[in-house]
């Protein structure tokens, strides 16, 4: 919210720097996030706390001027020149601003104008640009008419962006005095959180300062100047729904002029952000600006009109089936059940609280002007915002919740500003229908409270000295204090939940800085292990060490990209996903199934910048379940490697890329550090992968994970390089909940090992596995290592064949082992190597 | 005789001095020392001599012998120093030529900023504990003081599931609830860590999935003061001993007070500079007291009981650490970003 400092201080004197007073604001939960200078100089230093923006006026060289007559310009129809009187001596100011021209060729002004006027050398901003761009005035001839200096546009001040004509200030500004005094001014942007927006408005900051500085609050003067006939009886309001609608005000003013507002007021609303309409619009602007009321401004003749010969009623109900109103911004609207309507005899006038109908809007005829004020349940507006898409300023602070209090004030004051602002007169008193005024909380604090959770000691007297100023009433009773909410807050809950509401008003008032940093003296909870997370971060360090590098992933993504993950056509079943109501973007619209897809769309997504790649990421997918709410969160890994086996280097280079050994080396390295023994690898069959190089990974019966290489048909589907894409995807619960707590050493032989190799020539489907799985068997505990270490395809064997060489380590604990031992043990593998595989010795 | 020998020495030794390499002195060898050897012949003629001129004949050539033999392992100590050199300075390297590469591989940088953060409060007490992503709205808002409707609900825009209630969850707070009503009436140190997301359009600054660690405690005798004693505490073990923190008041529907923590910036020390935006402050924790309402929810009695409530993000927190100035390199996963952390 945009506010100006000078509006502040017709509440309040403020003694503070600039930057002072918006850090005491934001220290209390009033963030200031710029300070736009309008004029004032910029505060003094190099390092600035807050985003300063906006111009400074050199008071040298900007100043109040007085202009005493408009010229025609001898060659140009549009440009006049005007006699100015900048308090030192008389110039001659060439300007276009059309606002002059009605004065043009008319003599001598009776009421001199009095305008913004910029000396030869002031820096101001370029009114022709779209941009605020700065320049310096200077000395030039425009058709023949020398120019120095000028009269400003709002825009080229800085002040808006408004440059149709030059401003016209009030009659009393003082000729000679540089503007920055006479009217400069900051506005500060603040940032309003849902519990404060009772300070969404000028006096709502005004009262926070009096509470952090100590200064006295002015109070609003609600007095009205009211000659007119009493409004009682004239008009009948009827509360359908008191619960929506809690109170109901109207007030009078006729005979009015509509006309723009005093500059001063037009100037401080553009200031706040807001355009200046008219003067009756103005008004209930610049009340909801200041005090925080929304208010509106009905033409009483239409109403009046609209009842024929009955009288005029006002009802406020909730839409009929299939009503439609049409607003102020032209629109018609189609309205919901639950929008309450501001309506008459003879139909709806307004969305309470949100717009206003077209039909009975003020306009430039309007003589009589009725004004509502009121209050609305602040949930139902933001329904009707969320529904008809219509934030405004006055929803903004209706759907966060106004006082009814606050609707008599506003009326009040608005009646006013209308009477001096229009001409009009007042009718005398108020119709008010207060049908369901809100209890305000009282709330009993002690210092026991306050200790119990600031952690800070305060007497009661200091409590009663930090909230009174915010308009709390404090009564002391014992050792407890008894304090009375305010009739403009509805923040304050009871009992409990009002002590935490109080005491952090107190804690804000006090300043959070003073309150000390203490550490935590409670009981420690019990201490719980929590295998399964420490467990997913020694898989993350382990993969890391094996020279995989971890990514993190998108965990949305749409079902035709984890589509990608089968071959093309592949027949399957539509699968249940997460699904989003409101995607961000049409590829990403259900949570992920599957973590391989997202880890293959960042190997695309590199392909082309590195030789080789090798990824891993631990991370959730999200599975539905039949008759649950919410999906299953298992934890996946997913390795992925793809390109070259070494990366080339300046005396060595190879073409051999990464292949199915590859990954099973990762693999297998990474289940032995998890202690993992005695895995099995089986080939296997799954859409994603080749089906000739595929395996899963078994312990007992509980399947781990599947790895291989990616289909090429699945390949062809992706980005990718040339090169064989190997990936495996585990599940992280199942492999953590296998990994042993503990397990034994084995004691390091103290004698020396005796090394032989073996070479077999067997059936190229059986699996070397099994070779293994016989040597170990028929050698027993002498055998402490079996290790292929040689392949062998081709001519010498013959087709149908491979050669497998092994190279055994015979190992005995207690001795070393003769050669006639050892060559006993060979010929027992040997025996059974035979026997069961059909394998034959290779010599 | 004497002389003789005398000159024998001489010139083996001026002949053994340029000598230059191994075969050279085996010549040499063969030629002083060896049997056909001038000395040798001497000494083979030493019978020949009158009987009173052997002895010291005799004498003289063994001393010449010695002489030139030592004289020989000298030189051929020397030769094989100038062997050695000579090699060595063949072998010598381009020292500045590109190394092997090695396969070099990191944990994502997020991941490092969640263990810094895990680390530091592991050591406070704080355990970790999970909570689920896809949550109902009802632990997501509701029950954290945010009833339908509620003003406060604006701060968040929501991933909507298609499932009626059932969203994304829009911060790590719904896991207070799960681990209150788990470990209630005990008292509670844990933090949540994990993924949150946020209907925001992707840009440089906003992101619509993002981690958060979320710290709880909850007990008979935990105050505000404790809680700024704790994250100033975690500020400094996080950002630098000398770093100080601010409190700022602020709002959160599920605590109160509410309060946002700014840390002095740690690139410039607080003079001001383009990661502070010249304000020599970073923002980077929000947190409070938890609310009764949302106590009394989660199963405690909030007359009996307090509790404090944090959250931090990591990829804010790496961004400032490193200067990143777009946060969608942290789930584009580029090579070219991950290979520097």
């Amino acid at each position: 919210m945009r506010v100006p400092v000078s509006w502040l201080k017709e509440f309040i004197d403020i003694h503070l720097p600039l930057e002072e007073l918006a850090h005491r604001l934001t220290m209390a939960g009033m963030e200031v996030e710029e300070i736009c200078l309008v004029g004032l100089p910029m505060p003094p230093g190099e390092k600035h706390e807050f985003k300063i923006t906006g111009l400074s006026w050199d008071p040298d060289k900007i100043v109040v001027g007085a202009i005493h007559e408009v010229m025609p310009h001898p060659n140009a129809d549009r440009l006049v020149l005007c006699r100015l009187d900048d308090g030192e001596r008389e110039h001659i100011v060439l300007t276009g601003a059309p606002n002059l021209f009605a004065y043009k060729g008319q003599g001598p002004l009776p009421q001199p104008l009095k305008v913004a006027y910029a000396r030869e050398g002031a820096r101001v901003y370029d009114g022709h640009e779209a941009e605020q761009k700065l320049m310096t005035i200077k000395r030039t001839k425009i058709r023949g008419v020398e120019s120095s200096s000028m009269a400003c546009s709002e825009k080229e001040l800085g002040i808006s962006s408004d440059h149709e004509g030059i401003i016209i200030l009030d009659d009393d500004a003082p000729v000679g005095v540089a503007l920055a005094e006479y009217m400069g001014d900051a506005v500060f942007d603040i940032a309003i959180t849902p519990n404060i927006a009772r300070n969404a408005n000028i006096l709502g900051i005004a009262r926070e300062i009096a509470a952090l500085t100590g200064q006295e609050l002015r109070p609003l003067n609600l007095d009205i100047l009211a000659e007119g006939p009493s409004i009682a009886g004239q008009i009948s309001v009827d509360i359908q729904c008191p619960e929506l609608n809690p109170r109901f005000l109207l007030g009078l003013v006729r005979d009015v002029t509509i006309r723009p507002s005093p500059y001063w007021v037009q100037h401080r609303l553009r200031l706040a952000g807001m355009r200046p309409i008219n003067n009756i619009v103005d008004a209930t602007n610049y009340v909801m600006w200041e005090i925080g009321q929304p208010l509106h401004a009905f033409d009483y003749d239409v109403l009046l009109e609209r009842a024929g010969d009955g009288p005029l009623k006002i009802i406020t109900r909730t839409a009929h089936p299939n009503e439609r109103l049409t607003t102020l911004d032209g629109e018609e609207r189609e309205l919901d059940d639950f929008t309450v309507l501001v309506c008459d005899t003879a139909g709806s006038l307004s969305i309470a609280g949100v717009m206003g109908g077209v039909e009975s809007e003020v306009n430039e005829q309007t003589r009589n002007v009725l004004l509502e004020g009121a209050a609305w349940n602040f949930i139902n507006i933001r329904r009707t915002v969320a529904a008809q898409r219509l934030p405004s300023e006055a929803a903004y602070r209706f759907s966060r919740g106004v006082h009814p209090a606050q609707a008599e004030r506003g009326v009040r004051r608005a009646l006013e500003l209308m009477r001096q602002w229009s001409g009009g007169t007042v009718d005398r008193d108020l119709v008010d229908n207060y049908p369901c005024p809100p209890e305000d909380p009282i709330v009993d604090i002690t210092a026991g409270d306050v200790q119990r959770l600031l952690g800070i000691t305060l007497t009661l007297e200091e409590i009663t000295d930090i909230l009174t100023p915010l308009g709390f009433t404090c009564v002391r009773e014992g050792e407890t204090l008894r304090i009375q909410t305010p009739d403009h807050r509805l923040d304050i809950g009871e009992g409990i939940v009002g002590k935490a509401d109080l005491l952090e008003e107190i804690a804000r008032i006090y300043g959070y800085d003073q309150i000390p940093e203490t550490r935590l003296a409670d009981e420690l909870p019990p201490q719980r292990d929590n295998p399964l997370w420490d467990g997913e971060e020694r898989l993350r360090d382990i993969l890391v060490k094996l020279g995989l590098q971890e990514v993190i992933t998108y965990r949305l993504t749409s079902p035709e990209r984890e589509a990608r993950l089968l071959p093309p056509d592949t027949p399957h079943e539509d699968l249940i996903y997460t699904r989003l109501e409101n995607p961000p973007t049409a590829e990403r619209t259900v949570m992920r199934r599957s973590l391989l897809g997202s880890v293959l769309e960042i190997i695309e997504r590199n392909a082309r910048l590195r030789e080789r790649l090798a990824l891993f990421e631990i991370g959730p997918i999200y599975l539905p379940q039949e008759g649950e709410l919410l999906p299953d969160e298992p934890t996946r890994m997913v390795i992925v490697l793809t390109g070259l086996r070494y990366l080339p280097m300046w005396d060595h280079q190879s073409s051999e890329v990464l292949d199915f050994y590859d990954l099973k080396g990762i693999i297998e390295a990474l289940l032995g550090e998890l202690h993992l023994d005695g895995a099995q690898y089986e080939p296997t069959e799954h859409l994603t992968f080749h089906p000739g190089k595929t395996a899963q990974v078994r312990m007992g019966k509980r399947v781990l994970g599947i790895f291989g290489e990616v289909h090429p048909q699945v390949h062809e589907q992706y980005d990718f390089p040339d090169t064989p894409v190997l990936a495996a995807e585990f599940d992280v619960e199942t492999l953590l909940t296998l990994v042993p707590d503990r397990h034994d050493m084995r004691p390091v032989p103290i004698f020396p090992p005796v090394l032989e190799d073996l070479a077999i020539v067997v059936d190229e489907a059986l699996p070397a596995a099994r070779v293994v799985e016989v040597i170990q068997k028929a050698g027993g505990k002498m055998i402490a290592d079996a290790r292929l270490f040689d392949m062998y395809r081709g001519e010498q064997i013959g087709s149908g064949k491979k050669s497998l060489a092994y190279s055994l380590t015979y190992q005995a604990p207690d001795r070393t082992l003769t050669d006639k031992e050892v060559a006993r043990i060979r010929g027992r593998i040997i025996q059974r190597l035979e026997r069961e595989l059909g394998a034959k010795l290779r010599s | 005789m004497l002389e003789q020998l005398n000159r024998i020495e001489q010139t083996a030794l001026s002949m053994l001095d340029q000598v230059r390499d191994e075969a050279g002195l085996q010549q040499w060898r063969v030629k002083h020392l060896g049997r056909s050897s001038s000395l040798s012949q001497v000494l083979s003629k030493l019978g020949q001599l009158p009987k009173e001129e052997r002895p010291m004949v005799g004498r003289r050539a063994n001393q010449i012998r010695q002489a030139l033999e030592s004289a020989l392992v000298e030189k051929s100590e020397a030769l094989q120093q100038v062997a050695i050199q000579r090699s060595l300075e063949a072998e010598r390297l381009d020292v500045s030529m590109p190394g092997r590469p090695a396969h070099s591989s990191r944990l994502h940088p997020a991941t490092q900023t969640l263990r810094k953060i895990y680390q530091i409060l592991a050591e406070m007490g704080f355990q970790i504990y999970w909570s689920r992503e896809v949550e109902t709205d009802a632990y997501n808002f509701e029950l954290l003081n945010m009833p339908a409707h509620h003003p406060a609900r604006d701060m968040w825009d929501t991933f909507h599931t298609t499932t009626p209630g059932v969203l994304l969850r829009t911060h790590t707070s719904p896991g207070q609830i799960h681990a209150m009503r788990e470990f209630a009436p005990e008292p509670i140190r844990v933090i949540l860590p994990g993924m949150c997301y946020r209907y925001e359009q992707l840009t440089a600054r906003s992101e619509i999935q993002f981690n958060q660690v979320e710290g709880l405690a909850i007990g008979k005798n935990i105050t505000f003061s404790d809680l700024k004693g704790t994250l100033a505490d975690f500020a400094r073990r996080m950002f630098g001993q000398n770093v100080r923190s601010r409190f700022r008041a602020s709002h959160f529907p599920f605590t109160e007070p509410s309060a946002e923590v700014d840390i002095e910036c740690f690139v410039c020390g607080g003079s001001g500079c383009s990661v502070c935006k010249q304000t020599g402050w970073l923002e980077i924790l929000g947190c409070g007291m938890v609310h009764p309402t949302v106590l009394r929810n989660g199963g405690y009695d909030p007359e009996k009981h307090t509790g404090f409530a944090f959250g931090v993000g990591p990829e804010r927190i790496t961004q400032l650490r490193h200067r990143i100035e777009d946060i969608r390199y942290f789930w584009g996963n580029d090579m070219r970003f991950l290979e520097q952390f």
